[in-house]
């Protein structure tokens, strides 16, 4: 099992990730994920999108794995990473429900998610997490490891493998269409 | 003539730019405090006690705020009695740009052309606008603008029927849009009047006005504090999560109008809003 509920409510999330692990994520949730993340963003999405069109072996196996949408700033000498906070999710959208079917599980962003990438959580079981945004250099902490793995060129843009440890994120769009944007906002407008 | 060596401009840009993205300034700090008192969403209180250590960390880590180090856009007032040596003025500014992203490690976030999108590695060009002022002396603004927000900016011609009803109604829209996407809670540069491209650069220069302060026009300061007050009721909050902070202060600038025309041009900004300024 690679979610649990900790004794202060927080779920710890390992991945690799199933659909039994997916299943217990509900939105509003608080998490803590110890692992493996890989980052990608709009120019490495655009590179793995030809790849998938034609049934190609992507450069990272993205089965079971979170996708972090981030472009770091560069680590400073003796720093693992610089600031490294959450990307708009929304202009990964084209990409998400193909990756999803594909296996990936989860993704980490910022801000809304369309309806084509809310179905394909429901349909292939995976989950939208949201990071703080702005946060970088609180968020750059819980990095323990850093690789290139693909795309170096792109320089910030390139996919990392990162190793994290207790990486705080919140559930944001769960498989059972729950929606934490929505809920907040109808519970607090006045 | 006072002279000023394009060297001093130089130095400059490259100061304020690192500076601006390691250390927020106190309006936004304070700004944070303000939100905590009222805040009554844990989810938001959780956010800005997050971002209040995000930004402690930077100042003293010296790391970047927040990834996204930004475009440099550059307000520049040049007194009409200043005479720039030594080279251009443009040169120098995208110059202080280079060196402060280089040396302070803060990213690379400008491809050089909208379609081909090959990073130019050293977040160069800046943008800049000159405004000739009077006087000897050579003030510089700089705002690293981050795109997240820079996304969710908005422009929109009305009528001179829809009025400032209109006008009213357009802004809170525009924070509706923008919701947890450009990382709330936001400041909102609003441009009203003028031409197309004037209202754009009237948001732009209305974010520089000091977050919580108010608009020395009683007229104007009605409508900010009527908006701001709407905006907060949106229930977005912090990071969209839900709560009672979506907006930090809508700032707006006017300028004399077209019979025709009531153009109202808004920019979003984050609470990663990272500007400072300096006069040579």
């Amino acid at each position: 099992m690679s979610v649990t509920t900790a004794a202060d409510g927080f779920k710890d999330v390992r991945p690799p990730l199933s659909d039994a692990d997916i299943e217990q994520l509900k939105a509003g949730d608080r998490v803590r994920i110890t692992g493996v993340l890989y980052t990608a963003r709009d120019a490495a999405h655009g590179r793995l999108w030809p790849l998938i069109e034609q049934g190609k072996v992507l450069p990272i196996d993205v089965r079971g794995q979170i996708i972090y949408y981030t472009g770091p700033s560069p680590a400073q000498p003796g720093d693992i990473v610089g600031s490294i906070g959450p990307t708009t999710g929304s202009r990964m959208d084209k990409f998400t429900p193909a990756l999803l079917q594909l296996g990936l599980k989860a993704t980490i962003g910022k801000g809304h998610r369309g309806q084509a990438v809310k179905d394909a959580l429901k349909q292939y079981k995976g989950v939208y997490f949201g990071a703080v945004g702005g946060a970088g250099a609180v968020l750059s902490e819980y990095v323990k490891k850093l690789e290139i793995v693909a795309y170096e060129d792109l320089g910030t843009e390139a996919i990392r493998r990162l190793e994290v440890e207790s990486f705080p994120v919140m559930v944001v769009n769960d498989c059972h269409g729950g929606d934490l944007y929505q809920e907040g906002m109808t519970r607090y407008a006045r | 003539m006072r002279e000023i060596h394009v060297s001093a401009v130089t130095d400059a840009v490259k100061k304020l730019c690192m500076d601006a993205n390691l250390e927020l300034e106190p309006d936004m700090l304070r700004a944070f405090d303000r939100a905590l008192e009222t805040e009554r969403s844990e989810a938001g209180k959780h956010v800005l006690r997050l971002l209040q250590t995000n930004a402690a960390l930077a100042r003293t880590r010296r790391i970047p705020y927040c990834q996204d180090t930004g475009f440099v856009v550059c307000f520049v007032e040049l007194g009409q009695d200043v005479h720039v040596t030594g080279g251009g003025l443009y040169d120098a500014i995208n110059e202080g740009v280079r060196q402060g992203y280089t040396e302070g490690y803060l990213r690379a976030s400008i491809v050089r052309s909208p379609f081909d999108r090959v990073n130019t590695g050293d977040n160069t060009p800046a943008v800049i606008h000159v405004d000739i002022v009077e006087g000897a002396t050579l003030r510089i603004l700089v705002m690293a603008k981050g795109g997240g927000c820079e996304n969710r900016s908005k422009y929109k011609m009305l009528t001179p029927a829809e009025g400032v009803g209109g006008v009213k109604e357009w802004i809170i829209e525009c924070v509706k849009t923008a919701g947890p996407d450009a990382c709330p809670p936001l400041i909102l540069g609003v441009g009203v009047g003028g031409t197309f491209e004037q209202a754009a650069l009237l948001s732009k220069k209305a974010l520089f006005r000091e977050v919580g302060s108010r608009n020395p026009d009683a007229t104007i300061d009605a409508i900010e504090q009527e908006l701001l007050d709407r905006a907060n009721r949106t229930g977005i909050g912090p990071q969209g999560y839900g709560g009672d902070t979506t907006a930090f202060g809508i700032h707006i600038l006017t300028f004399p109008c077209h019979i025709t025309s009531l153009p109202v041009a808004v920019t979003i900004e984050c609470h990663a809003h990272r500007h400072k300024e300096v006069t040579l």
